[in-house]
């Protein structure tokens, strides 16, 4: 889908175009959303788990300079070369740098929702850099030339005969083949041979420790630990918030991140990368990218206390039903809505107004973010900024006129129940988006206000 | 007790039955009722939009209209939630915040404060339940699917004390029907189906009514029901528990 341009809801709609498709798309994601209750369910202090990881990273983002620099010390300690990016153009150039400096020019990377929000890859292949992604979803959305729709899931928007079509025009796979199990094993043919024979593998971060300097990655497919293991230069990219005090608090995270994430009890593989190995060398980059003007938000520094399991989207009844993309951002769903107005205020006014703040999305946070409350916030603050629509504005003027003076008021209500009744072709038309799938409420003889006039006194 | 009744203004105009009801069954239960009679909106369709800043003369309204009573019960979650987290004067804050404490949606007020045990409501019906977002998950009317913990349900509770009455179970019991106000016309798709999704599910588990503690997801359910030439109604739930069917 070609989002230039588009809104949220302009997107939406061309995804609701085939309401078979949108009827698909829900109920495999709520498919996941059951898997995470019921693994949830099984844990009898889920809650207390999760206010405990939010206060962890409460303390976090209290003390994150403390923590950085505790983190860079002994991970340099331990043999890790550390950089320091502030935007996204910085990552990019410092990977870059490295690679050019090793003479690399094909590598492999594992899942990192980082590197898409930076827009790596574009970036890398602009500088004749080819760049294999290894994680399944991650490869066929490559393939397909799309990003991915889901920060956990990022083919979750492809049917698997679709998946097929593309394995059979990339990997020459028999036509019309979309047995799972078999383009897997296609999958593995084709992405081994990347790993052999690629020198550097990127990799993300799930958390980092400052007490150690070791950094934990979280895969299912292990891929992150094939491309780590096989290449020479091992490169992660981490948002600075990614920063926890100590291992032990790993203890909470790994048991609410893949429940929340695929109601899995935990990741098949948690990776812990300490120091590289003999004749290796590994890199972090610790990357700002606006977290430390969202961290001076006071409404919206918690978002940065995300883990990305991608719960928010599972639960959330308009992602289910619009698609990743439609969001046009590297984050989808709700996190993804308070998080990209912070990057860019003006391309991303549409998001915090892509819910119906029913609130899902913070009772299934594993960290607790008060997600729907940020984004009535960002409401806020987007409409002061002055992004808000000029027609939608003068709407809101003439509501605020109306109600709040009783006389109009009643007198517009009298006068709306007129027109609706006796012309009821003034609103029942294409120019009325309710009309459009949904009739007019049927009009009662009168208000409860003049109801309550006559029988007051009964 | 006196308690001023806040009926929100679109059931005001479009609902007056919902509110007849709520007027009748908080006096079948020797309540005083005072509904004050300039009363007009609580400024959330402005304030969800992004115009928090343009509620004021509502908000100054609502003050005027409703400080000085014990309680204030409405017959909607989601007005009684933008009330209880928004409501602001520059003026007078105590009485607004004084308002924010007093204020109750109506099952809530029927439970916790009236502790109603038993009806003499009658409404030999099957019925599902519609679990409104601003009433569930904000004033927790009622247990959450995402949250481990224990069950309850404060408008269910109520619902099984009307004879004849028959819960249906819904597949999925607490999503969203995506009226979300001005949300209903600003994300089309995704609002009517998300409301059409909601209506299946009743209308699949045998429903003949949908019911709420907001009429505002019933308005969006019933224009979808209505389109489809459906049998299946909405009714408020004040209007079940105030029913005399047999």
């Amino acid at each position: 889908m070609n989002t230039a341009g588009k809104d949220h809801a302009q997107l939406s709609d061309v995804f609701n175009e085939d309401e078979a498709r949108v009827n698909w798309h829900d109920e495999t994601l709520w498919f996941v959303r059951a898997k995470r209750d019921k693994a949830a369910h099984n844990i009898p202090e889920w809650e207390s788990l999760r206010e405990n990881a939010s206060q962890i990273k409460d303390n976090v983002l209290s003390n994150l300079h403390d923590y950085l620099i505790s983190f860079e010390a002994n991970a340099e300690k331990n043999g890790i070369k550390v950089h320091w990016a502030s935007d996204a153009e910085e990552h990019n150039k410092i990977v870059h740098a490295i690679l050019k400096e090793q003479g690399v020019n094909r590598i492999v990377k594992s899942k990192s929702m980082l590197t898409e929000e930076c827009h790596l890859n574009e970036y890398l292949q602009h500088n004749n850099i080819e760049v294999i992604d290894t994680d399944l979803g991650e490869r066929i959305v490559q393939l397909a030339e799309e990003p991915p729709s889901h920060i956990v899931l990022p083919c979750i928007h492809k049917k698997k005969e679709e998946i097929g079509e593309l394995f059979h025009e990339h990997l020459g796979t028999p036509e019309g083949m979309s047995d799972p199990v078999f383009l897997t094993a296609a999958a593995r043919v084709h992405l081994r041979e990347k790993f052999i024979t690629r020198k550097a593998a990127i990799t993300g971060v799930n958390f980092a420790v400052a007490e150690t300097g070791e950094f934990v990655v979280c895969t299912n497919e292990g891929n992150a630990d094939m491309g780590a293991h096989l290449a020479d230069v091992h490169i992660a990219c981490m948002g600075i918030e990614k920063i926890i005090p100590e291992r032990k608090h790993l203890a909470v995270f790994l048991r609410l991140l893949a429940r929340s994430a695929t109601g899995q009890p935990i990741t098949t593989y948690s990776s812990h990368f300490k120091k590289p190995r003999p004749g290796q060398t590994m890199h972090i980059i610790l990357v700002d990218n606006g977290r430390t003007t969202q961290l001076s938000r006071p409404d919206f520094r918690n978002s940065l206390k995300c883990i990305r399991c991608g719960a928010c989207m599972n639960t959330c009844p308009v992602y289910r039903r619009s698609g990743g993309h439609s969001y046009h951002t590297a984050i989808a769903g709700p996190i993804g809505s308070i998080l990209a107005p912070n990057l860019d205020m003006k391309k991303y006014a549409d998001l915090p107004f892509a819910s119906t703040l029913c609130g899902s999305c913070t009772n299934v946070c594993p960290v607790k973010i008060n997600i729907h409350e940020q984004l009535y916030k960002w409401r806020q603050v987007i409409v002061k900024e002055g992004y808000a629509d000029p027609k939608k504005a003068m709407a809101m003027k003439a509501m605020e006129f109306t109600l709040s003076k009783p006389g109009v008021y009643r007198s517009a209500g009298k006068t709306a129940r007129w027109f609706l009744k006796n012309t009821p072709f003034a609103v029942n038309n294409k120019l009325n988006p309710w009309y459009k799938q949904r009739d007019m409420p049927e009009v009662p003889k009168q208000s409860f206000g003049e109801w309550y006039k006559q029988h007051k006194n009964d | 007790m006196t308690v001023a009744l806040f009926i929100p203004c679109y059931i005001d105009q479009f609902y007056p039955n919902a509110a007849i009801a709520t007027l009748n069954l908080l006096k079948k239960l020797n309540v005083d009722v005072v509904y004050p009679i300039n009363q007009t909106c609580c400024g959330q369709p402005m304030a969800n939009s992004g115009f928090e800043h343009l509620t004021q003369s509502c908000n100054d309204l609502f003050v005027k209209n409703f400080s000085g009573f014990d309680y204030i019960v409405s017959p909607s979650g989601s007005c009684t939630l933008h009330i209880k987290d928004h409501l602001h004067s520059d003026e007078q804050e105590d009485l607004a915040l004084g308002i924010r404490s007093k204020i109750y949606e109506l099952t809530e007020f029927l439970t916790d404060i009236l502790k109603v045990e038993h009806l003499t409501a009658s409404f030999p019906h099957k019925v599902g339940m519609h679990q409104s977002c601003h009433g569930q998950r904000g004033l927790m009317l009622a247990q959450m699917s995402e949250l481990v913990q224990e069950p309850y349900s404060k408008p269910m509770r109520l619902l099984n004390m009307v004879s004849g009455l028959e819960m249906i179970t819904l597949n999925r019991p607490d999503e969203c029907c995506g009226f979300g106000g001005t949300f209903c016309v600003a994300e089309e798709a995704v609002s009517a189906k998300m409301g059409k999704d909601r209506v299946a599910d009743h209308v699949a588990n045998g429903a003949e009514y949908i019911t709420a503690a907001d009429m505002s997801c019933l308005m969006h359910m019933e224009g979808i029901l209505r389109r489809q030439n459906s049998n299946v109604k909405v009714i408020h739930i004040a209007e079940i528990l105030d029913a005399q069917e047999y």
